[in-house]
């Protein structure tokens, strides 16, 4: 269970943008239209998040709950509708946009090769942030100069989830943050959820399960419509797509 | 943030450098081709020294280009498949100084490589030492080449079924200006004519692909994450 060393971190995460418009929530999301080919996977989805809230993206598999974290990272380019940051268009400069928001994807993204310190030095170097306390607020100190290969699935997710403080952003963008994790450490998760909020930064978590997140809001993504799935074609012309 | 910037490449080169290091067999594997391509000459052509001389500026050349090819497939695909693709336009550095970064540290584990064993290569085709400046200097401009166009392909080529398959049909033939320069610059210096011609079309040609290869290779990163 969380140690005394929480309220530093508490700290650290001080995230509340320097001038906020009045009149403006921190994150505004109109109208998110995405297509993937033929099919439309986000239909004009829409919410608005003031500091310290968080969300939970419910929804069958495939609904698109992946894809519209994707869009408010500004990985994915929706083909309609608008993320607002403060009042301010956030996927204009998608790079600066990359600063404000620490992004978890169901891959952790680590490299096997490289130790887990190791592993974290980019997003270090990337945020100012101190690799060494994130680790201990994850509970993978003791792991930080072995190689990622030999690190259990639950070990690598609090690595990757390590990652997300070590971001001090005040936008987290989760999917699936508990794949993998045991109980004690779903309960850290929910002290760091806590003291993320606390601080004025929003979570946005895709899942299965229930989360440690109290008072969360939750956004159903309505799953496809039987109608709407694409039949298989006959005789489909596989090896002729390139 | 501009300040971040020559920080975050130098931290996309350590990580490159760090994990060619962990996997010296894969990052050997270029060189050791590129040796033994070479070799395989000598052995289907015939003993001849003279013809081996006379040859030797092609074999050299097309044996470095089809090396350099081998590690271009896993340079962004290894980053796409275990998503790590994403925490590297997450760190907020522009996707083409991203393309740039490992453009950089593919030169510095293969171009770099393939530079050190050109020398003992020609030498055993029977090059004379005193072309050996206008080889290595060739190869250097030529290998930068390689790798920002090899770069730029594998970023478009990315998450492309069969991309393995299109990378070399797509870098091949942008290649083929460095390949014939860079012999023609030998071929001059084996005769007894200017080379610097050559060689100063090879730089005009490493001019243009610097800032050209990042910029595309930049649009292709993002594609593929779409």
């Amino acid at each position: 269970m969380p140690g005394p060393h929480f309220l530093p971190l508490a700290w650290r995460i001080s995230v509340i943008p320097a001038f906020t418009p009045p009149g403006h929530p921190l994150l505004e999301v109109e109208n998110i239209s995405v297509f993937r080919g033929e099919r439309l996977v986000l239909d004009r989805v829409g919410f608005t998040l003031e500091a310290g809230d968080a969300l939970l993206l419910t929804g069958p598999n495939g609904a698109g709950k992946s894809t519209l974290l994707r869009v408010l990272a500004g990985l994915h380019k929706p083909e309609g509708g608008h993320v607002l940051w403060s009042g301010v268009d956030a996927l204009a400069d998608r790079s600066q946009h990359a600063g404000r928001v620490a992004y978890l994807g169901h891959q952790d993204a680590l490299k096997l090769g490289l130790t887990l310190r190791e592993n974290l030095t980019l997003a270090a170097r990337a945020s100012g942030g101190n690799p060494d306390l994130c680790m201990e607020s994850l509970n993978i100190s003791g792991l930080a100069d072995l190689p990622a290969r030999m690190l259990s699935a639950g070990q690598k997710r609090r690595a990757a989830l390590a990652r997300v403080l070590l971001a001090q952003a005040p936008l987290w963008l989760l999917d699936e943050p508990s794949l993998g994790l045991d109980i004690n450490t779903m309960g850290l998760l929910g002290t760091l959820f806590a003291a993320h909020r606390q601080a004025g930064g929003i979570v946005i978590a895709t899942t299965h399960v229930p989360l440690p997140l109290p008072d969360a809001r939750t956004h159903a993504l309505p799953g496809l419509n039987e109608s709407d799935i694409p039949q298989p074609l006959e005789d489909f012309p596989e090896d002729d797509l390139l | 943030m501009t300040l971040r910037i020559p920080a975050l490449i130098t931290a996309i080169l350590e990580r490159d450098l760090r994990l060619a290091l962990r996997h010296g067999a894969d990052t050997l594997g270029a060189v050791l081709f590129f040796i033994l391509a070479g070799a395989l000459f000598p052995l289907a052509l015939g003993p001849s020294p003279e013809l081996l001389r006379r040859m030797a500026p092609g074999i050299v050349w097309v044996c470095a280009l089809l090396a350099a090819l081998l590690p271009l497939d896993r340079l962004f695909g290894s980053e796409l498949e275990d998503g790590s693709l994403d925490q590297l336009l997450m760190t907020g550095l522009p996707p083409s100084l991203i393309a740039l970064a490992k453009m950089i540290a593919h030169w510095l584990t293969t171009g770099l490589p393939l530079l050190l064993a050109a020398g003992p290569l020609a030498i055993m085709l029977g090059m004379p030492t005193t072309s050996m400046v206008v080889l290595l200097t060739g190869l250097l401009l030529g290998t930068l080449i390689l790798s920002l166009i090899g770069g730029m392909a594998a970023s478009v080529v990315l998450g492309a079924r069969r991309g393995g398959v299109l990378l070399p049909l797509l870098v091949l033939p942008l290649t083929t200006p460095a390949l014939i320069f860079g012999a023609a610059a030998l071929d001059a210096a084996q005769t007894g004519l200017s080379w610097g011609p050559d060689l100063e079309l090879l730089g005009a040609f490493l001019a243009a692909a610097l800032p050209l290869c990042p910029l595309a290779a930049g649009a292709g990163l993002r594609a593929a994450v779409e």
